[in-house]
């Protein structure tokens, strides 16, 4: 019996070994992600791409780009336009825009960044050679269609419409009158590059040199990409602390934990198991800002439930969704229900004068009614299962089935990119979940990209001549605030047509830890990096 | 035994190219287009989306690209990621590690813990202890992975607050603790099941009784006679649970946010990356084709009545 | 030169824990042995359990009506949003709590198990009648067409389980039951037909089968009435253990995302549900996942109860 005694013995002691190593757990020892002093550290995922300004389309690539590089403008965090490398962007007719750049401006390498550094960047973007993603953006200057032409090689290396004055000043022809072309000239596939990049862009996408608040250190991929404050920014927005770390997180939750137990100074969002606990957890270090993004359902035109359908209809659906229970239940006050189509805290935001966002079940089953029914009685949802939409999914077609009594069911594809896949094809059954994050913070793109007949993002394929009229009126308009009401009106036109029921702004959830302050959420609901204190 | 082994060989290459060819034609056939979702939900360029595709060759035949793929293999050229344009020999080098050593450390707590209870339960067959194991490792198979890992992740994290939920360093052992018992629990309880059934058995063999018989000290029949010859079937197992339990970290990690390979093939697999997937799962098949092999060999080495021409 | 190893199994395949015991009976006579099994079964503690459980199991996938009384699919999210069990109503719809959207989770647990045990128990079917079709056809005609059919196998068998379950199902991107028992199936018989080869090839030594030969019965009455039922009980006692782990299997695909999900309802989909409210409202996920533990133990215990009734060694 010696022998089996001993290898009793020997089991509770490995059994003893595994459950001391699991308390004396939780140091961070490792030396190569230490954080530098004066940095402050934020969650992050590993970018799908090169970090490019003209590549670069998503979240977390996009939030690097940003404080990597500057743009001739940007938008203070209340969304108003105000000049950043630029020192004046002006036009008389909408059509040609001058723009004269601040002097003394560098490249984090030492190069001058000049009005060449933009005309050509702009040039190669645009380059259908180039297999740029954001090309597009640029298809609004003159002579796009030489560099980037529907089939073929293109024509020429240039577009007309840009050219160098001098060393500080360049000018923009559009093809037509873009009345708010300065307010786009803050998204960032507008940043400048240097000389060094058109050497080795590949390599540059994986080291990028910009011209932007923080100069880029080192990308460890799937670990950190960390970026240092630059002496030689010359933008008043210089930073206040001394660099920031981009830490990566598969999950949200393991992000909130760190910040929870100071390994972490940072997160801009907090995952659905936290939420309930955050202000527990953090106090006043728990912030929640309105930022420039919306949910909304579009129905599939063409699809058997909206084919033809009197909008009374929609409207009855969008009257049979309690969005104030559900964003105070399962999305947990991270969103605010939406009182337009576009959000609150956006230039050119205009509350609606209308009962149909609000709850009302005996008028949303009265308008159904009056609409001549859904067709079958039944509609769908579509959205992806990896965007975690699925808790309100289910709550949004809860809702509309008790109030409205029309079946509504969730179709769930897997990812993004199976869900992106039936929009293009026009295969959406019923409805699909939209979600739209401005660009830039106006009205116009909430409205133009989402509404305009062919709009790329358009999936519902929702087409109204008025409305198109409206759209066009405000592009051509004279000046932005004339293009901004121009687009107020077509709203109250969206309003009686139905493009969409829109369901709620998005709200930031922003937890920090004790060492850092003066943490604000931008107007895109990123954390306002430049101007965190590491204390 | 080396025409044995060359046999074997032979035979892994059919198996191989057929385990692959066939993820390689379902993640093919998947919905969705990667190069598309590039793109986000803005306007985008036919154009253009064909020219990447031309450079990553995704516009060749499906046979096509699967020669290219199988001949790359070869070359150790794994393809490029569509939307990183990151190798994926690279991406694989960066989590293999991680997972390398989270499955090291499940199995050495599976083969330790596990063969360790399997003997104690084997040499008290039919007593309290062994039904005591008996209902352990029925509960252990019983609950699946995930739930496993959230009961875990409540307890030890939440209520206890011994751990952190989510690893926040992949390569700290201490954080790896409770998903390396997570992702060994299942295995584990096979091992201490396999363990003491073989063990109970050769217990009443004949040579355990000449053993005893002979007079040699209780320690040595156990160690040396009784152990060797119980162990094969465990051998057999252990052998191919690595491959498996590498498969299976693809929820253990998820749960826990470490940063391996099965982190990176759910990713992949969502985002229709076809050659990350391929170059996980070949190596997965790899893997599992060589444990098979050293496990046969093994035999021979633990039992001597085989012999392989 | 022997071929050693013929029990590999894998441990995400949950057809692996039936092969752990690696010997195939060896019967002498059908029917003895079947009586014998019985009359072991009905003495086993193990048998009778396990029994019971699957009997309330299956009484609630046919009449869910009769456990609890409610939709599972409708609830008052404003008043009930995730409100903690009350243990003390025994039975009653608040008893288990409530999910996010107001639903009790008692009524859905009810429910969620048709999903569950249909899914395990179709898959089983598929998996044992076409494992044995492969193991047979190779294990008794041998040659050419057993090298073909072993190497297919093996091409299957390379494939991890579950991932090959997930690629399959991100392949076809429809998300019905019939598409998870589909995925599930189509990696799931290779263990079944190992082992129907194996127990094939020692069958087909056997004198009763050489003098079926020799007398000159036909290979389609040799194989229905000699083979198949002598060479039945070892893919019997893999599929019964199986069966508790394809359950476990399909809640798992639910869990990522690629099984089941809302408006259907199973311990799945409620499990990934639950996992959110893992920190404020712990039952949403505890109460499903007893359930999948429970009807996974209690196939289980089966599997191991014919087990130890069909193979004469293990006594």
């Amino acid at each position: 019996m010696r022998a089996a005694r001993s290898m009793k013995w020997a089991a509770t002691a490995a059994a003893i070994a595994v459950a001391a190593t699991a308390c004396g757990s939780g140091d961070n020892s490792d030396s190569d992600e230490n954080k530098p002093d004066g940095y402050v550290s934020i969650f992050h995922g590993e970018p799908q791409r090169a970090l490019l300004p003209s590549n670069t389309n998503e979240s977390f690539g996009g939030y690097v780009v940003e404080n990597v590089f500057s743009t001739l403008v940007d938008y203070n965090e209340k969304g108003k336009l105000q000049n950043a490398n630029a020192e004046s962007v002006e036009t008389d007719d909408s059509k040609t825009w001058t723009i004269k750049l601040k002097k003394g401006w560098k490249f984090h390498n030492g190069e001058d960044v000049t009005a060449e550094s933009y005309v050509k960047a702009w040039n190669w973007y645009a380059n259908v050679k180039n297999n740029q993603s954001n090309s597009a953006w640029f298809e609004q200057i003159k002579g796009y269609e030489d560099v980037h032409p529907e089939k073929g090689d293109p024509k020429k290396d240039e577009m007309e419409g840009l050219k160098v004055v001098d060393d500080h000043t360049f000018t923009v022809e559009l093809s037509e009158r873009v009345s708010y072309f300065n307010y786009m000239l803050g998204y960032s596939t507008f940043a400048p590059v240097p000389e060094a990049f058109y050497k080795d862009p590949k390599a540059f996408g994986q080291k990028p040199i910009g011209n932007g608040p923080y100069k880029f250190e080192k990308w460890n991929h799937n670990k950190l990409i960390q970026v240092a404050a630059w002496d030689g920014y010359k933008g008043s927005d210089k930073p206040k602390n001394k660099g920031i770390q981009f830490k990566n997180y598969s999950t949200i939750e393991g992000a909130y934990q760190d910040v929870l137990s100071g390994n972490l100074d940072a997160a801009d969002q907090v995952g659905p198991k936290d939420r309930p606990k955050r202000k527990q957890d953090f106090g006043n270090r728990s912030i929640d800002k309105p930022y420039a993004g919306n949910t909304t359902i579009a129905p599939a035109f063409y699809a058997k439930p909206f084919k033809d359908v009197d909008p009374k209809v929609i409207q009855g659906l969008s009257m049979a969704i309690d969005r104030d229970t559900i964003t105070k239940t399962v999305l947990d006050g991270t969103a605010v229900p939406a009182k337009s189509f576009v959000p609150a805290n956006v230039e050119g935001f205009e509350a609606l004068d209308t009962d149909v966002l609000s709850y009302n079940p005996k008028k949303a089953k009265q308008l159904i009614k009056e609409g001549g029914g859904v067709p079958g009685n039944k509609i769908w949802i579509q959205f992806n299962a990896d965007g975690g939409h699925k808790e309100w999914i289910t709550s949004v077609c809860d809702s509309i089935r008790k109030a409205a009594g029309v079946e509504c069911l969730a179709d769930s594809k897997p990812s993004f990119e199976t869900d992106l896949k039936e929009r293009d094809a026009d295969n959406v059954k019923g409805t699909y979940r939209a979600g739209w994050l401005g660009d830039y913070p106006l009205n116009i793109n909430f409205l133009r990209d989402l509404y305009r007949t062919g709009a790329d993002a358009n999936y519902g394929r929702f087409s109204d001549k008025e409305v198109d009229g409206l759209f066009k009126d405000g592009d051509k308009a004279a000046d932005l605030d004339a293009a901004v009401k121009d687009y107020q009106k077509a709203e109250d036109k969206l309003l009686q047509e139905m493009p969409a029921i829109p369901l709620w702004d998005m709200t930031a959830s922003i937890v920090h830890s004790e060492h850092v302050k003066n943490v604000k959420a931008n107007w895109d609901g990123h954390i306002l990096l430049r101007d965190v204190i590491a204390k | 035994m080396g025409r044995y082994v060359a046999r074997r060989l032979l035979q892994m290459i059919p198996v191989f190219i057929g385990s692959t060819a066939l993820i390689f034609c379902a993640m093919y056939a998947l919905p969705g287009d990667p190069v598309r979702t590039m793109m986000g939900e803005k306007s985008y360029d036919p154009a253009q989306i064909a020219n990447i595709k031309a450079d990553l060759g995704l516009d060749l035949p499906l046979w096509h690209q699967y020669w290219n793929y199988l001949t790359g293999l070869f070359q150790g050229d794994f393809g490029t990621q569509i939307a990183s344009g990151r190798p994926v020999s690279e991406v694989i080098a960066d989590a293999l590690p991680v997972t390398i050593q989270l499955t090291l450390y499940s199995f050495a707590i599976i083969v330790v813990v596990g063969i360790a209870l399997g003997l104690l339960g084997g040499l008290r067959a039919d007593t309290w202890v062994d039904r005591v194991l008996l209902v352990f490792t029925m509960l252990l198979i019983s609950i699946p992975v995930f739930v496993l890992g959230y009961i875990f992740q409540y307890f030890f994290a939440f209520e206890l607050q011994w751990v952190t939920p989510t690893v926040q360093s992949s390569d700290s052992w201490g954080q790896l603790t409770l998903p390396a018992v997570v992702l060994a629990g299942l295995s584990l309880a096979y091992v201490v099941r396999l363990t003491r059934t073989s063990v109970a058995e050769n217990l009443r063999s004949d040579f355990v009784r000449t053993a005893v018989a002979k007079g040699l000290p209780r320690r040595r029949v156990v160690g040396i006679h009784l152990m060797r010859n119980s162990l094969i079937p465990v051998v057999t197992f252990l052998g191919t649970e690595l491959g498996a339990l590498l498969a299976g970290a693809v929820v253990t990690e998820g749960i826990f946010n470490v940063h391996g390979i099965g982190n990176v093939i759910y990713q992949s697999l969502m985002r229709l990356e076809g050659a990350t997937v391929v170059g996980v799962v070949s190596l997965i098949v790899i893997l599992y084709l060589a444990t098979s092999l050293i496990v046969d060999l093994l035999y021979a080495v633990l039992d001597p009545r085989i012999r392989y021409a | 030169m022997p071929e050693p190893a013929l029990t590999k199994e894998r441990r995400d395949d949950p057809a692996a824990g039936a092969a752990l015991t690696e010997a195939a009976p060896k019967p002498e006579k059908a029917r003895s042995l079947w009586q014998d099994a019985w009359r072991n079964l009905r003495s086993n503690p193990l048998f009778l359990i396990s029994a019971v459980l699957i009997l309330v199991l299956l009484t609630m996938v046919a009449f869910p009506g009769l456990f609890a009384d409610g939709s599972p699919r409708d609830g008052d999210q404003a008043a009930h949003y995730l409100t903690e069990p009350n243990l003390g109503h025994l039975f009653a719809n608040d008893w288990l709590g409530y999910d996010a959207h107001g639903r009790s989770v008692y009524v859905r647990v009810i429910h969620g198990a048709r999903a569950s045990v249909i899914a395990g128990i179709a898959v089983t079917l598929v998996v044992a009648v076409f494992g044995t079709i492969v193991g047979m056809l190779a294990g008794y005609f041998g040659g050419w067409l057993d090298s073909l059919l072993s190497r297919i196998t093996d091409i299957f068998f390379g494939i991890p389980f579950l991932l090959g379950a997930m690629v399959v199902l991100t392949a076809v991107g429809e998300r019905s039951l019939w598409m998870v028992i589909t995925a599930l199936a189509i990696l799931g018989w290779t263990q079944v037909a190992r082992v129907a080869r194996g127990s094939v090839l020692t069958v087909k030594q056997s004198d009763y089968v050489q003098a079926a030969k020799a007398l000159g019965a036909s290979t389609w009455r040799i194989l229905m009435r000699h083979v198949l039922p002598n060479a039945i009980a070892p893919v019997i006692v893999v599929a019964t253990v199986a069966l508790g782990g394809y359950i476990g299997a399909e809640a798992t695909l639910s869990y990522l995302g690629l099984g089941l999900a809302e408006p259907a309802v199973s311990w799945g989909v409620d499990i990934d549900a639950g996992k959110d409210q893992l920190r404020n409202a712990p039952h949403v996920l505890l109460f499903p996942a007893l359930m999948v533990s429970l009807t996974v133990l209690a196939f289980i215990m089966l599997g191991d109860a014919v087990r130890s009734a069909l193979d004469p060694k293990s006594r």
